[in-house]
């Protein structure tokens, strides 16, 4: 059975239905900008707050991307899919691709702004920081699959995510340096996949002492985007 | 075409299948008929590999490998599975990639199956805007999109309209003579039923009998003369001989002459009997033979 036509048939899905809601169209370019200079005109500084909002804007368009999936499930698309022969794989490449892809241009559409900072700004550096955001938002859909497929209501994903979401941005280093707070916190730091998500995005734009090597950051997102795809593709039934 | 085997169905404590068994044969139009809660829908399920059974087997156009099963069934669920908020065009090229269709061949059997089930003119609205008639319509065009050998429908005309109802099974009999089709239906509605070739009854996860609807409604035979009284087992008591069922104010006799029967039981029990209802059984009246409950 051909792998990516029906990956691709998934993908396209999922650009369609954004395009044709108007209100998740709005919100993929006000609410990311006004956060940025929201929150970083409080911390006084736009250019630190940079690499945080990009990291952000991905995070949370990624992560509650599968609350898709939850829906197809109750409107009964899901169902259509399963019983159709195409491979259990190719149903997860195509439903992360499509929702990693939107999250990663709202990255990019944010990224936009760098030219208003005083931030590195070479078309090298810009490359190497759509690379981390694009594995950031693969490595997040895929989580966002996997917990949307034990789930069988809004409510309860909307909980679980908020729940690891939180923690998980406020150790990334996007509001402030974890390796200066306490010891608990700097171990649990080390097995933050966002931490390595927002480092590399700093790294390329900033860089500076006190961040993990660039090779680090890939070697552990990477390593995240692996585990959670086996996982989550043995979830799929 | 489709045989189940010894198929048992557990959900934790609860035994939704127990040793089902059938047999479809190729061409045939098979319905399993039986009320909310006998297990109809967890057949279904299995058969369309959403559901492994806890024991036994099935094959399915000579496959047991829900991968290859896949390929030769076509599907239609009870409820909508239909995104709402792509066009009726979108729906049916998602449907057509997921079953490695693309390109012209694609193309041309969307317009073919479109215009076969009078949606033509409609391809580029919002399913979300049909009317549960069309959007049923969609459905099953979708589900012969890959050319299926087997075709699953599960109590496909649930939450239509009579109007609806009736061009949706005016439709299935114009399926039956264009194309040579396997087809498995579970109902609990009898005009459904009545137009299968053969029927397996189910009842609290079992099957309770199965044959043509000739057949089975043979079985009750006669006449069926059902009484509306306010005293059900005082009138069944009166008339012994008579196989009868009793329900709340009414009483339900299998008799070989109706009318006569009518006749003398309203003559003997007078301000007893205030309702009387004659006719020939139907499936219903097989289901209450067998089981002691209504569909």
């Amino acid at each position: 059975m051909n792998f990516l036509l029906p990956a691709w048939a998934l993908t396209r899905r999922e650009f369609l239905r954004f395009w044709g809601e108007r209100s998740r169209v709005a919100g993929f370019v006000i609410s990311p900008l006004l956060f940025w200079i929201v929150v970083g005109s409080g911390f006084g500084n736009l250019d630190y707050f940079f690499a945080g909002a990009l990291t952000m804007t991905v995070m949370f368009s990624a992560m509650f991307s599968m609350m898709s999936l939850i829906e197809d499930r109750r409107e009964g698309f899901l169902l259509s899919v399963l019983v159709s022969p195409a491979p259990r794989a190719s149903i997860f490449f195509g439903k992360v691709a499509g929702a990693a892809i939107l999250a990663w241009l709202q990255g990019l559409f944010v990224l936009c702004g760098v030219f208003f900072t005083t931030l590195r700004q070479d078309p090298l550096t810009l490359l190497c920081v759509a690379g981390a955001l694009l594995v950031t938002a693969l490595l997040l859909t895929t989580v966002s699959y996997g917990i949307a497929w034990k789930l069988s209501s809004t409510q309860a994903f909307h909980a679980v995510i908020n729940l690891l979401l939180v923690p998980a941005w406020m150790l990334s280093g996007a509001i402030f340096d974890p390796l200066l707070s306490f010891a608990w916190v700097r171990l649990l730091v080390q097995f933050n996949p966002l931490y390595y998500a927002h480092s590399l995005v700093r790294q390329f734009l900033a860089p500076g002492p006190g961040l993990p090597d660039i090779s680090n950051c890939v070697w552990a997102l990477t390593a995240s985007i692996g585990i959670g795809a086996v996982l989550a593709v043995r979830s799929t039934k | 075409m489709v045989s189940a085997d010894a198929i048992r169905v557990d959900y934790g404590a609860r035994r939704a299948l127990d040793d089902v068994s059938l047999v479809v044969g190729a061409g045939e139009w098979h319905g399993i008929l039986g009320p909310n809660g006998s297990g109809k829908s967890t057949l279904f399920r299995v058969l369309a590999t959403l559901l492994k059974p806890t024991s036994g087997r099935f094959v399915v156009a000579g496959e047991t490998d829900p991968a290859r099963i896949r390929r030769c069934i076509g599907v239609v669920f009870q409820s909508q599975s239909l995104d709402q908020k792509l066009t009726v065009q979108q729906n049916m090229t998602a449907q057509g990639n997921l079953y490695g269709l693309s390109g012209a061949t694609l193309g041309e059997r969307i317009t073919k199956l479109l215009w076969q089930f009078h949606l033509n003119g409609r391809e580029h609205e919002p399913v979300q805007q049909l009317s549960g008639g069309l959007a049923r319509r969609v459905e099953i065009a979708k589900a012969l999109l890959h050319e299926p050998s087997v075709l699953l429908l599960d109590e496909p005309t649930t939450g239509l309209d009579p109007m609806a109802r009736r061009e949706w099974l005016e439709l299935l009999t114009d399926l039956r003579h264009e194309r040579e089709l396997t087809v498995l239906v579970t109902t609990h509605i009898l005009d459904e039923a009545e137009r299968c070739d053969r029927l397996t009854l189910l009842h609290e996860g079992r099957v309770v009998t199965g044959g043509t609807p000739a057949d089975l409604k043979g079985q009750v035979g006669g006449d069926v003369v059902q009484f509306g009284t306010t005293d059900p087992a005082r009138v069944a008591a009166q008339y012994p001989m008579f196989e009868s069922r009793i329900g709340d104010g009414w009483v339900r006799f299998e008799t070989p002459n109706g009318a006569r029967f009518a006749a003398q039981a309203a003559d003997a029990l007078p301000g007893v009997i205030q309702t009387i209802a004659i006719q020939k059984p139907t499936l219903e009246d097989v289901f209450l033979r067998t089981t002691g409950t209504r569909l």
